[in-house]
């Protein structure tokens, strides 16, 4: 690792980027969407040429690193990988398709706005951190704006939502916090790549059981339960439907698309290297979690008559397929399941990526189709959509598609590649785990026959098409899942040498 | 008799220019059909030239690639050149696809373009007054590619890409007339019914894949195909005394019963009639359907995998019951069917269990033969089937028919070729040989249960084609409009399909088996002698005997009958329930209905209900102890601790207040209650942590 002070560079630059578009949002009046996009656009560029910089052998790159309070073993340390450099731009696109869906936010726009490119911050922030203390502050952060714009914006049930939303978090992020002051109590560092040598070679477990006792399983219980409710794992989903559906659509999208990330980048940051070997003991419960997640979200979403809250449940089933993987490579492996662990955990990353595209898509529709109805978004609302809106009912027909795993769109190759890696891995899980698949193209499938076809009611006669600007915004996105279907190696081949560095750091 | 002569030929894998661009043949139809949906809804003309001119210049292609294989053939070199390549690099080992040219592939290629070419043509009159025509060639031609994709993939990656490609244009064809809310119902059962087979097909895959190492089938030995490859998968084991190789076969076995409408997932093929009547003649008869035939024909040497000489395979033995119950199920069904495409659709699901039959019990050309030969007069029949619609005013019911025969000549002609056919009329026509090719392999097994079945099968085709037949173009005229003969562009590729029924007989007869030799890659030689193979004759007369005992029947009782179209069918007075079982297509609807549908229902509703009630309380409870505890601690923190930390928590109000002055500060209080807890907590770990 290298050792040495490095400056302030690119990293600090695109956090720094909206936290500034924040300030000056704050303060443009009706300006302020306009603000935002420039500064979204902004980020993604730098987001871009971040990716463009990343080393090729898979390690971090791009490091920064200050010392701030040594004594606390608090560092300004940054860096990314493969795998941040992802997160950094997926948080940048789906930032971007936000502020664009956003476009009729009449009450305090200006606030509004601010807090987008606020929360925007603490992602690039939290996907950017390397040191403990640094990344908490940045995962808090990002909590507060999600929460106003829950609050200050949301359907009629918003108050409750929120508060459900920020409350279950803050008690995960908690749990976080306390075991990591335990783990720096031990070892006097809150360095996740230091920590995660020293669990490599055995000296963390040796460290915390000889200052604070035989509490290791509980750290990891700890901090697992802080990222189980972020992404979430069933059961610490219940708040994900309530805060999905109250909150407007353009901040589901971030909250789907971008802050479900924050949770299992969590995962496989700083829970699996720093306790690989407790989440290893804990595997069949954790399995389990995983495969009830994708099986029942499939199920619970088939129940949902909301559309919003149908595809929230969507969303945990999907995120559920990166915990199957992320639990299933946690064994000690040999031979042929390395090859299997590499698979499974590209395509977590893949689909990581892949759902957050697809997800803030589904959701940039719904809220186009909001506006459109003025409210009213069940599925048995509406019906034969298509025929007065042909190019929304193809669009979106291709989004849904892409979310239910068609090969040729996104979503199939992260699903394939799980699959690949955890059949192998443990059989039962990948074996009940493919009912996931089936329910969610039925689910997807009635949506597309309710809202889309039959008889067109009288109401929806004059339903309005996507008028042309929409359609501008919404085609680079479709064209994205298109490409990174049919060429995924375009995110694979730089992800994959951080896997294997990852699978060689890690120890089960 | 005539493989111990054969000759077996040398290998050639060296690939070629002709294979290097093997894939033009579908990419140009789904580039074209990118081109189409870009075209708006009024050009007509380009979007169905785009779609034919792109086929046809696949259809060249192709002829080029069987001209290869079939020089090569005639210099008896075996053809099998592949090209493959790298798509993603997963860890260390290598994600990849490919095509591959061989005799099977050159063969279904040179088909499926030629059909589909006709009924493209075919469509350009039939869907001529529909207001979405421009998307109707999408769609086709988007479907032309994916199928044409499944037929060169040398990888089962691709194969399964394209599958899905398949099957979601066929999802989007059958929906075509969204409107009508039966179609939307029909499109989704569809895509879900098959999609049931595709989870298994999928989980072997990936069982494959992570058991050999490659997706590809052929790779210079190092393919899943190869004796390397499957030699591991008959050592390992997967439980319940089945070999690895054994169990891919059957999952991959699944995907394929899926696709090919086998019981007990045929149910969605029957419903996919609300297409369009080309779609069902291109998809649901020639193409698409047969995808899970072609399927198991190009993992044979799985599915055959530790066969000794002449045995069979657990794999193979599923598959030959599978289809031989799928057989006479469906044609049971048939008998009792008034809706045209609907008797032709049971037709289809039971011609598909000959030829899965066939497979499992003569090999891969037994089976494949009548896929080929099946393709061409079915096609034949739906097309002559949307003729007669169209020519009776979309009137589907075979009841208020009759008398076409005068009114619509060419129809009733090729028609009447196409049902000969399929019912397996000796000699002339194709459909003889390539089921006669299936019964003589049933007979020839070791149980004799398939063919028995498949007997009876044969039977009850001949019986229901000639009712249709009987109720359709003879008799009293019974429709309520003047019926009319379909235009010359409609009607030609009938003509030209009625041809092939007839012509293709010339490739698959015992004297000279050019088709089956030409697979096998050995000689073809044209000999007499063929006939003359112990108990073949014997068996032509019996299946020629079956064919004319059940048209003989059908024309019993309902030849040129003069007879109200509301009067009860003559079957139906003399077989009572049975007639009420068979029309009810033996209740399967209602039972996954009462079944399977309704776990899935209870599921979601269960689910639902546990996120709610459970998962729900016992957040609920856990923050009700919670506001208590903090209650308690509250206390403690006013009475005991006071001063800086309560000063924290107001500044934290205030700076929350700004953004909130509209809305009340109850998160501060919980942050409070949440802070508090995390302070005892941060106590306790530090006063266990000491020295």
């Amino acid at each position: 690792m290298n050792e040495m002070n490095t400056g302030i560079g690119l990293l600090t630059l695109i956090t720094l980027l909206p936290v500034v578009g924040a300030l000056i949002a704050l303060f443009s009046g009706k300006q302020a969407r306009a603000v935002a996009l420039v500064t979204g656009l902004g980020s993604l560029a730098l987001s871009l040429v971040i990716w463009t910089h990343l080393p090729a052998d898979g390690h971090i790159g791009l490091v920064e690193k200050i010392a701030w309070v040594p004594s606390l073993g608090i560092e300004y340390h940054l860096g990314v990988d493969g795998l941040g450099a992802l997160m950094l731009v997926l948080s940048a696109i789906v930032g971007l398709m936000s502020i664009d869906a956003a476009n009729r936010v009449h009450h305090s726009p200006n606030l509004y706005f601010a807090l987008v490119l606020l929360l925007e911050a603490g992602l690039f922030g939290a996907f950017t951190a390397l040191n403990f203390y640094h990344w908490f502050i940045f995962w808090e952060i990002s909590l507060i704006p999600a929460f106003f714009l829950i609050k200050l914006w949301g359907g009629p049930k918003r108050g409750p939502a929120a508060t459900q939303f920020f409350v279950y978090t803050m008690a995960g992020s908690v749990a976080l916090l306390l075991s990591f002051m335990a783990v720096f109590l031990a070892t006097g560092s809150m360095d996740f790549i230091k920590l995660s040598e020293l669990a490599h070679s055995g000296l963390l477990a040796q460290a915390v059981t000889q200052h604070l006792g035989p509490v290791m399983p509980w750290l990891a219980v700890g901090v697992l339960a802080g990222f189980a409710v972020k992404t979430p794992l069933m059961p610490f989903h219940t708040w994900l439907p309530n805060a999905y559906a109250e909150a407007p659509s353009a901040v589901t999208m971030l909250l789907t698309g971008a802050m479900s990330k924050m949770g299992v980048y969590g995962f496989l940051r700083i829970a699996v290297p720093i306790f690989g070997h407790e989440i290893a003991q804990m595997r069949t419960v954790l399995l389990v979690l995983a495969v009830a997640t994708v099986v029942l979200g499939a199920f619970a979403a088939a129940a949902q008559k909301d559309l919003k809250r149908l595809l929230a449940y969507s969303s945990v089933n999907h995120l559920g397929y990166c915990m199957l993987g992320i639990f299933a490579i946690a064994v000690p492996a040999s031979g042929m399941q390395i090859a299997s662990q590499a698979a499974a955990l590209n395509g977590v990353i893949l689909q990581m990526f892949n759902h957050g595209i697809t997800a803030a898509a589904l959701f940039w529709f719904i809220s186009m189709i909001q506006f459109r109805t003025g409210g009213p978004r069940g599925i048995d609302d509406f019906g034969g959509l298509r025929k007065p809106a042909p190019v929304l009912a193809g669009l979106m027909g291709i989004a849904l598609f892409s979310s239910l795993g068609l090969p040729g769109l996104n979503g199939f190759v992260g699903e394939f590649l799980i699959f690949r890696g955890v059949l192998p891995l443990t059989w039962i899980s990948a074996t009940v785990s493919v009912l996931g698949l089936l329910v969610t193209a039925v689910v997807l499938l009635t949506v597309i026959q309710k809202v889309f076809a039959g008889p067109v009611p009288a109401h929806l006669v004059e339903f309005p098409d996507l008028h042309l600007s929409e359609r501008l915004a919404m085609v680079p996105v479709l064209g994205l899942m298109l490409l990174l279907g049919l060429v995924p190696q375009l995110i694979v081949g730089a992800v994959n040498p951080t896997v294997l560095r990852l699978l060689s750091h890690w120890s089960f | 008799m005539i493989q111990e002569t054969a000759l077996i030929f040398t290998p050639q894998t060296a690939a070629s220019a002709i294979t290097g661009n093997l894939w033009l043949i579908p990419a140009l139809p789904i580039v074209a059909s990118g081109i189409i949906a870009l075209l708006k809804q009024k050009r007509r003309v380009p979007a169905a030239a785009l779609a034919i001119g792109s086929l046809g210049i696949s259809l060249l292609i192709a002829i080029a690639a069987f001209a290869h294989v079939l020089a090569g053939w005639m210099a008896n070199h075996a053809v099998r050149e592949t090209f493959n390549f790298s798509w993603i690099q997963v860890g260390t080992s290598s994600v990849d696809l490919g095509w591959v040219l061989d005799p099977l592939s050159a063969v279904m290629l040179v088909m499926v373009c030629f059909v589909g070419l006709l009924i493209f043509i075919y469509s350009v009159g039939y869907m001529a007054h529909d207001e979405n025509f421009t998307r109707f060639f999408c769609f086709l031609s988007l479907f032309a590619g994916g199928m044409l994709g499944v037929v060169i993939a040398n990888s089962i990656l691709l194969l399964f890409m394209s599958w899905e490609i398949v099957g979601l244009t066929s999802y989007l064809l059958i929906g075509f007339w969204y409107h009508k809310p039966s179609a939307a119902a029909a499109a989704k059962k569809a895509f879900v019914t098959t999609r049931v087979g595709d989870i298994f097909f999928l989980l072997g895959i990936v069982w494959l894949f992570s058991s050999t190492g490659t997706l590809l089938f052929y790779s210079h030995g190092a393919g899943s195909l190869e004796s390397l490859a499957l030699s591991n998968l008959l050592t390992q084991h997967a439980g319940l005394g089945l070999s690895a190789a054994t169990a891919i076969g059957l999952l991959i076995f699944a995907g394929a019963a899926g696709k090919s409408g086998q019981v007990p997932l045929h149910v969605w093929l029957p419903d996919a009639m609300e297409g369009p009547t080309p779609v069902s003649a291109l998809i649901h008869a020639a193409t698409m359907v047969a995808a899970g035939v072609y399927l198991i024909a190009r993992v044979y040497p799985l599915m055959s995998a530790g066969s000794l000489a002449g045995g069979t395979t657990v794999a193979l033995t599923v598959v030959t019951w599978v289809g031989a119950a799928t057989a006479v199920f469906a044609a049971l069904i048939a008998v009792a069917q008034n809706d045209i495409k609907r008797i032709l659709a049971y037709s289809t699901v039971s011609q598909l269990g000959y030829m899965m039959a066939g497979l499992g019990l003569g090999g891969v050309a037994v089976g494949f033969f009548h896929l080929i030969t099946h393709a061409f007069f079915k096609a034949l029949l739906f097309m002559g089937a949307g003729s007669v619609i169209h020519g009776v005013h979309e009137e589907q019911d075979i009841r208020h028919m009759g008398g076409l025969n005068a009114k619509m000549k060419t129809t009733f002609v090729t028609y009447g070729i196409g049902m000969l056919a399929l019912c397996g009329f000796p000699l002339v026509f194709s459909g003889f040989w390539s089921k006669d090719g299936i019964l003589e392999a049933a007979h020839n097994g070791a149980i004799k249960g398939p063919f028995y079945m498949l007997a009876f099968g044969a039977l009850l085709t001949a019986f229901y084609m000639t009712r249709q037949v009987s109720y359709v173009f003879f008799g009293n005229k019974r429709a309520h409009h003047e019926a009319h003969e379909s235009p010359k562009v409609m009607t030609m590729p009938l003509a030209i399909l009625a041809f092939f029924a007839i012509a293709l007989s010339a490739i698959g007869t015992p004297a000279w088996p050019w088709f089956k030799s030409f697979l096998n890659n050995e000689a073809a030689p044209f000999e007499f002698a063929g006939f003359a193979e112990p108990g073949l004759a014997s068996l032509m007369l019996l299946s020629s005997c079956i064919v004319l005992v059940g048209i003989g029947l059908g024309w019993m009782i309902y030849g040129n009958k003069q007879q109200d179209a509301h009067a009860k069918d003559a079957l139906e007075k003399a077989l009572g329930p049975i007639w009420t079982l068979l029309a009810n297509r033996f209740y399967v609807d209602e039972l996954y209905g009462v079944t399977v549908i309704a776990l899935y229902k209870g599921l979601a509703i269960l689910t639902d209900f546990f996120d709610r009630c459970v998962w729900g309380g016992i957040v609920a409870l856990v923050a009700w102890v919670f506001g208590l505890c903090a209650k308690i601690n509250r206390f403690l923190d006013e009475t005991f601790i006071n001063g800086g930390f309560d000063k924290g928590c107001e500044q934290l109000s205030t700076g929350g207040g700004i953004l909130s002055n509209v809305e009340s500060g109850r998160a501060q209080t919980y942050l409070r209650y949440l802070a508090v807890g995390m302070i005892v907590l941060v106590a306790i770990l530090l006063w266990s942590a000491r020295p």
